[in-house]
């Protein structure tokens, strides 16, 4: 099937391509590229209202416990308000259920609502809808923090050892290994034990200082094979200097390992931190993040099962949507990136080369 | 160089822990009139009067006394000796994780392969979002999700073990669904794979309802041969190509070899069967594969010996796998398994009487399983990604091009072209997994129970027991450097391309 449109396929490509980037710088192509990938123009659209959501509901709070700068949040109840359990919809015996309902009225019979607790009470009678928002305003802002931090460090750190190799690779590369041989959970505790709560910013920039290994690692690797290849060559013998190597020749082929890598450490950030916080060394009580009301109510699974779903969807959607435009902005840096060809694509490029 | 980053990150962490922890606080705080006595016993026991740096070298004298022979990591809390404590807790660290860790590579990379040979499919589009939702469940909210609809509802499926007509039917789709878009081809090809699929998985499955095959599984003679030929048909292909007749001929003869065998073996799976049996008969397995191979060919025997060796090994796992499902009836028959064969906590049943190697070893089985499929789960998801990422990267180069441009075979291509250049990235990867396993999977082990390295850690930061603490951190951080090496040398010896100094 593939043998017999071979021939016109090629003619096509060809065409598709110069018709795409005729005209246009880098950016504007790799732009464009993302902006054609769906699933992650979906996600990125998702994350952001996830963002504006949680932080607008219970307000923007920085800084640590004592002094905290705090702006007001439309959602009317906080963490630490204690009201009574309300047991309307719920079944026999159980009280604080959730009130939210996205079903309409001709399917179950009852009217689509939101009511006063949409995500239901935990056990004393908070709200967990404020409880949810809290800890997911947490999460995503201690991911930001080691994702940035991470990023940083490890592009940093992996580029100049892996194009200068000798004995600043060697030093480079052992730091890696000294950083990578102190488990996080040392870190947490740590922080925890000696300084308490001081609240999710400092946290981050400390977990974010130890993050970076695996992806220096990765782009020392991807510089080390890039620094070999024919373009560079090239480049050193028409007198390019070191820094424009790095960062007109190499860095731009590498950024799709790194950009990959950093999605992975941003979602996986999320999930560290709540593993931190499930353990009971990340986000402590009174405070909450995603990760600290899963461990808190996992025991009442089969009685409360709302306490265990809302904060683990919310984790999992936030780390989707993450994966998602890391690989849409894969696809957009590659060059080398051929996209789907359809049939559309075809006639428009047929119709295009019989034109010229 | 390996041996300073460790003393210096020893150094580091002993001193910021000790910095960071109180021992005595639980003691302080105390009502207990003997409070006093104990934290003067438990100072003197510990050092405490020593400050930290200083003594920091007392624990480094026990480690370096390793080469004359007085090898101690100290003592914890309780007096016991750290050595010890870890020595127990290692190998269940590895029983938790090292079928999933193979499992995950092996399933990860397979299917990362075949999403990147169907680039833009269904199945490349369905397994990579799969793939991300993987990746993104914390495991401890998979382990509870698992442990509620996995263990429970099974066990309380057998209580009466038919399957119903929604599942049934739901069941099949998914399995017509999967093969159709796995295997691709036109519109006709791909209806009629569904159908089929369909078809087979739904009559199985009813015959396998009707039978009550749930609750007394086995495979017997004949499946087991059914099974071990298409195992033989698979690995030929993969591993030769299904054109290399005298091959294909050796491969079936180990099936033949393997139904042969399956009746004398059953006599030597008793009551008493051990391990070391068992391993003898693997690699004896392994031998009679390697010779059929060698007899099999005339030239190029290499590859040969490879296939019917590996065929023999997976005939033999086979019909292993169909004793140990024999068991299954007994063992849920047994007073400390009371008919809910699946557990969701711990690492054996304890009730158990022992004595039964077929009990013992299915009820290690079974408590390995969700742990298992939870670590599966969380791991397979960045094998995907990395390989397909890789395969197709190495598939647009231009070797690959000219491999088929010179009549290859797309399996000669794909195999012997893309697939090792595919895995060299890959390694890196595996050789951290593999280390951070062994210390790595701490809250796994919380949230199923078991006590490996994972527990030893978390109760030595909970109960600030410096020793103990110490003591994990030596085993993995070893672990971890060696894996480094070991992957940067694989790395240099995979590439060539790729120089490390000068």
């Amino acid at each position: 099937m593939a043998k017999k449109k071979t021939a016109p396929a090629t003619v096509g490509e060809n065409a598709i391509e110069l018709q795409e980037t005729a005209g246009l710088s880098q950016g504007q192509i790799v732009r464009r590229r993302f902006f054609r990938h769906r699933a992650a123009m979906v996600s990125l659209v998702s994350l952001l209202f996830i963002v504006i959501f949680v932080f607008s509901a219970s307000g923007l709070r920085f800084g640590s416990d004592r002094n905290a700068a705090t702006t007001p949040g439309w959602w009317p109840y906080t963490i630490t308000d204690l009201s009574k359990m309300s047991s309307k919809h719920c079944e026999e015996g159980i009280v604080g259920c959730p009130t939210l309902d996205l079903i309409p009225a001709f399917i179950d019979g009852t009217p689509m609502n939101i009511g006063k607790h949409p995500f239901g009470q935990d056990d004393i009678g908070r709200d967990y809808f404020a409880l949810v928002m809290r800890g997911a305003e947490q999460s995503i802002q201690i991911m930001i923090i080691i994702g940035a931090i991470g990023a940083l460090l490890g592009t940093v750190i992996g580029s100049i050892s892996g194009f200068f190799r000798g004995w600043v690779d060697a030093v480079l590369m052992r730091l890696t290994d000294f950083i990578i041989t102190i488990p996080t959970l040392i870190i947490g505790a740590v922080i925890g034990f000696r300084v308490g709560n001081l609240g999710v910013t400092l946290l981050g920039v400390f977990l974010g200082l130890f993050a970076w290994t695996g992806l220096s690692r990765l782009v020392r690797g991807e510089f080390l094979s890039l620094r070999e290849r024919e373009f560079v060559d090239a480049a050193r013998v028409a007198g390019a200097s070191n820094t424009r190597i790095i960062f007109k020749h190499i860095l731009p082929n590498a950024v799709g390992v790194i950009i990959v890598s950093v999605t992975l450490l941003m979602s996986g950030a999320i999930l560290l931190e709540t593993g931190l916080s499930y353990l009971g060394f990340g986000v402590v009580a009174p405070d909450v993040s995603l990760g600290s009301l899963i461990s808190q109510y996992q025991t009442s699974f089969s009685v409360r099962p709302w306490l265990f779903w809302w904060p683990g969807l919310l984790i999992v959607s936030i780390a989707l949507c993450i994966n998602f435009i890391g690989d849409g902005l894969r696809d957009a840096f590659d060059p080398r990136q051929k996209r789907r060809i359809t049939k559309r694509d075809l006639v428009k490029a047929d119709n295009a080369s019989k034109d010229s | 160089m390996l041996f300073v980053i460790l003393l210096g990150s020893s150094f580091l962490i002993y001193n910021l822990t000790a910095i960071a922890s109180d021992p005595l606080e639980e003691l302080r705080i105390s009502s207990d009139p003997n409070a006093k006595q104990q934290i003067l016993v438990l100072i003197r026991s510990l050092h405490l009067d020593v400050p930290p740096p200083l003594r920091y070298f007392s624990w480094l004298q026990g480690v370096l006394n390793a080469f004359t022979g007085h090898f101690s990591l100290g003592f914890t809390r309780s007096h016991e000796s750290v050595a010890a404590v870890i020595g127990h807790a290692i190998p269940v660290s590895i029983r938790l994780v090292l079928g999933a860790t193979i499992l995950a590579i092996v399933l990860g990379i397979t299917i990362g392969i075949v999403t990147a040979l169907r680039q833009y499919s269904r199945f490349d589009y369905s397994m990579t979002f799969l793939s991300f939702l993987f990746f993104s469940l914390p495991i401890f909210w998979v382990a509870v999700l698992l442990k509620e609809y996995l263990a429970i509802g099974f066990n309380d499926f057998l209580y009466e073990p038919v399957v119903s007509t929604p599942w049934l039917i739901g069941l099949s789709v998914f399995a017509g669904l999967f093969w159709a878009s796995i295997l691709g081809g036109n519109r006709a090809q791909v209806w009629l794979r569904f159908g089929v699929a369909f078809a087979a998985n739904a009559v199985v499955l009813f015959t396998l309802s009707e039978t009550h095959w749930f609750t007394q599984p086995s495979l017997g003679p004949i499946v087991v041969f059914a099974m071990s030929v298409g195992v033989a048909f698979a690995t030929t292909h993969i591993s030769v190509g299904i054109s290399s007749r005298r091959v294909l001929f050796g491969s079936l003869s180990v099936s033949v070899v393997g139904l042969a065998a399956y009746f004398p073996l059953q006599s030597l799976f008793t009551k008493h069967f051990s391990n070391k049996t068992l391993l003898i008969l693997f690699l004896g397995a392994l031998l009679v594969g390697a010779a059929i191979g060698f007899f099999a060919t005339k030239v190029d025997r290499g590859p040969a010996i490879r296939t019917t060796s590996i065929v023999a090994f997976l005939t033999f796992g086979i019909i292993y796998v169909d004793r140990l499902m024999r068991t299954w009836q007994g063992y849920s028959e047994t007073d400390a398994v009371n008919y809910r064969p699946v557990p969701t906590v711990g690492e054996s049943n304890s009730l158990l009487e022992p004595g039964n190697y077929w009990f013992t070893t299915l009820d290690n089985a079974l408590h390995l399983f969700l742990p298992t499929i939870a670590l599966t789960i969380i791991s397979f998801a960045g094998y995907v990604r990395f390989s397909r990422g890789s395969v197709l990267e190495v598939l647009n180069q231009d070797y690959i091009r000219t491999a088929r441009a010179k009549g290859l075979t797309e399996r000669t291509v794909i195999m012997r072209h893309a697939f090792r250049n595919a895995l060299i990235p890959l390694t890196t990867i595996i050789a951290a997994d593999i280390a951070g396993v062994i210390g790595g999977a701490i809250i796994t082990e919380r949230v199923f129970g078991w006590v490996g390295m994972g527990t030893l850690f978390n109760k030595a930061i909970g109960g600030q027991d410096l020793n103990l603490l110490m003591g994990v951190f030596f085993v993995t951080s070893s672990l971890a450097l060696l894996a480094n090496l070991v992957a940067d040398l694989l790395y240099s010896a995979l590439d060539p391309r790729i120089r490390i100094g000068k």
